[in-house]
């Protein structure tokens, strides 16, 4: 199993070497404003430019470039480990903005996917309980809801009715704990998590239902009554066990890959993380900060296949590596 | 006599479908005595499962209408309250399935599933029924059982798991082990091993055993009695050696018939029973059997034979006169010869 493990570990520092590649070519070879111009800044004289080429080491052979530009980041740069460099714009180093933006998504996520494991599973192993009963009927409804309504649609939505409307929210912003207390920050946590949470609580409570109606029909579910079992140990000690492995997986994935910004949701409530980070950089042509928070992205979501891949062996006594 | 240790009084066994009312058993009635081997035979939907995971009450009538009796030491399990059924089912009957592959849950060491099979019905510790669950699969023949216990279904062979499944089916020693086609997912050399066992364990934890199957050939030195059922009926009840040597329904000649012979190598042709089980939605009137019989006639067509006792026990459900009915078998025996 350790061996397992560290194979593993060094697969995704070979993976992220590979993105690390892509990212490169993307960024810096293949757009259409070459980055010295675009960091020039207006009207740059020539030797403005070549100046700023030298210093980026855009004028040496592509190998090399890329051989310096993964150098720094993984090796670290003059802003300390991982070097994430500085920002076009501001001229400040970049290490301390992503991590201040990364927690504020951190919260946002696990805040998220707790919240619609707490909704999602129970609704679909009450659904599964009782296919196509009115309850079933209705969850099932819901979780339909649920996938098809986009959150740029239903965050302005929810805003309206429970701020400007109601008033028993208050509006967007961030507002950490740290600086303004619990209450505070969970009461403008509430929307930006329900929005965010809906569209995979739905999915969840879907995946749970399909899974749980599997597994009560199954042999050892038969075996389980047969024992003797109460029907309320057989689902939760043996159809549950057997149909929420599957779903550690894709949270897993769900969690990885929300932790590269939640976009939307952090756009509609004017959330600092890193999906709006990302966004005001492409607009301001930031390069490494773009660069940045693709690579935390594909990091997150490679790390969070192999935490999946663990946890999966720990679940599954079948599944066991060498 | 004895009293029955189960008795089944007209059991009917219906499942509403969107097709229409699925009379899966229909009308059953018989009895195993304490101690005996009863061999429930029977093609696939002639209802011998569905009657016996009714008596389980594993088919409640949350999914089916059920009517009749089903008295288990004098109580009818038909009448009595699900929570009183649980301490029942598993302790006094249980019983093993089929497919001992899927049958056992497989995140669970098997050791852990005897153990909690034990302490759903006894007040024991979690440790002192993990020990019950060692020795009980040392009974069933599993080498080293106490590293056998702390295993994964998956790490056993199909023949240690349906010996796993019977150590959990008698860890609460109970007095009617239910086995539902024990063997046909199993090699046939272990199956003769699991019905061996089955065998031994019978009169050493003196229990009466129901074995269910649809091959005749293999239970027939195990049991007792034999009952043939078709399309969720008994057709023909009596000894093992009433049926094996002078069956009476046609039905059983056909079964008879369509069991491989090692002694009987030089034909290269199987004697499969012509046609295919009826419907259970339209049963075919009269006897249910008479599309396939080859000895029909009209009174086949039109009225329902009786299970009626030729000699003592043996009894068959055909209107084919007694005399009739030795001659043509022994005809077919000779034909066949």
């Amino acid at each position: 199993m350790l061996r397992y493990i560290i194979r593993r570990l060094l697969w995704v520092l070979v993976t992220l070497l590979l993105i690390t590649l892509i990212t490169y070519l993307i960024f810096f070879i293949m757009p259409p404003t070459k980055p010295e111009v675009n960091f020039a800044g207006k009207q740059p004289t020539p030797e403005l430019v070549a100046e700023v080429k030298k210093q980026f080491g855009l004028d040496k052979p592509v190998i090399v470039q890329y051989g310096l530009f993964a150098k720094r980041i993984f090796l670290g740069d003059e802003w300390g480990w991982p070097g994430l460099g500085f920002s076009f714009t501001t001229r400040d180093a970049l290490k301390p903005i992503i991590i201040d933006r990364l927690l504020v998504t951190l919260q946002l996520a696990i805040g998220a996917a707790i919240l619609w494991l707490m909704v999602g599973i129970p609704i679909g192993i009450l659904s599964a309980l009782r296919p196509r009963s009115l309850f079933d009927r209705a969850a099932m409804g819901f979780a339909l809801f649920g996938v098809s309504t986009p959150v740029f649609f239903l965050g302005p939505v929810l805003l309206y009715i429970f701020w400007f409307k109601l008033g028993w929210l208050p509006g967007s912003g961030f507002y950490s704990i740290a600086q303004y207390g619990f209450t505070e920050w969970f009461m403008h946590m509430i929307m930006p998590w329900s929005v965010l949470a809906l569209a995979y609580a739905a999915f969840y409570a879907r995946m749970t239902r399909g899974n749980l109606i599997e597994a009560m029909g199954e042999d050892y579910i038969r075996t389980a009554r047969a024992k003797g079992l109460s029907e309320r140990r057989v689902v939760m000690k043996h159809g549950l066990r057997a149909s929420l492995t599957p779903i550690v997986t894709i949270l897993g994935l769900d969690l990885g890959g929300l932790l590269g910004g939640a976009l939307i949701t952090e756009t509609v409530f004017n959330l600092p993380g890193l999906g709006a980070f990302a966004v005001k950089s492409v607009f301001s042509g930031d390069l490494y900060a773009i660069l940045d928070v693709t690579l935390i992205a594909a990091f997150f979501i490679t790390f969070a296949n192999l935490v999946v891949d663990i946890i999966y062996a720990f679940l599954d006594p079948r599944v066991r590596y060498t | 006599m004895a009293e029955p240790l189960l008795e089944v009084k007209n059991l009917k066994v219906h499942f509403p479908t969107d097709d229409g009312l699925v009379k899966a058993v229909d009308g059953l009635t018989f009895q195993v005595m304490p101690g005996e081997t009863l061999g429930v035979v029977g093609e696939s939907g002639s209802g011998k499962s569905v009657s016996f995971l009714t008596v389980m009450g594993l088919i409640t009538r949350k999914q089916a209408i059920i009517e009749g009796e089903v008295l288990f030491q004098g109580q009818d399990l038909l009448q009595i309250p699900p929570d009183e059924m649980r301490h029942i089912r598993g302790a006094r009957i249980s019983m093993i399935f089929q497919d001992p592959m899927t049958s056992l849950h497989p995140f669970y060491k098997v050791g852990i599933q005897i153990a909690e099979a034990i302490r759903v019905h006894q007040k024991t510790s979690k440790k002192e029924a993990i020990e019950q669950a060692v020795e009980m699969l040392r009974r069933v023949g599993i080498p080293k059982p106490d590293e056998r216990a702390a295993q994964y279904p998956h790490e056993f062979s199909g023949g240690m798991r349906q010996r796993a499944m019977i150590a959990m089916a008698l860890s609460l020693n109970p007095d009617l082990l239910i086995a539902d086609e024990p063997t046909t997912a199993l090699d046939v050399t272990v199956q003769a091993q699991i019905l061996d066992l089955i065998d031994r364990l019978r009169e050493e934890f003196n229990a009466a055993v129901v074995i269910i199957t649809h091959d005749l050939g293999v239970v027939a030195e195990h049991c007792d009695h034999l009952q043939v059922m078709y399309a969720g009926k008994i057709v023909e009840y009596g000894t093992a050696d009433d049926i094996y040597y002078s069956p009476h329904h046609p039905y059983a000649w056909g079964l008879l018939g369509s069991i491989t012979r090692v002694d009987e190598a030089h034909k290269e042709r199987l004697h499969p029973i012509k046609g295919l089980p009826p419907s259970l939605i339209f049963v075919p009137p009269g006897c249910s059997f008479h599309p396939r019989c080859p000895y029909v006639f009209d009174k086949c067509k039109v009225e329902v034979p009786e299970l009626l006792p030729s000699d003592g026990h043996h009894a068959a459900a055909c209107h084919l006169p007694l005399a009739d009915k030795e001659r043509i078998y022994a005809e077919e025996v000779a034909a066949r010869t």
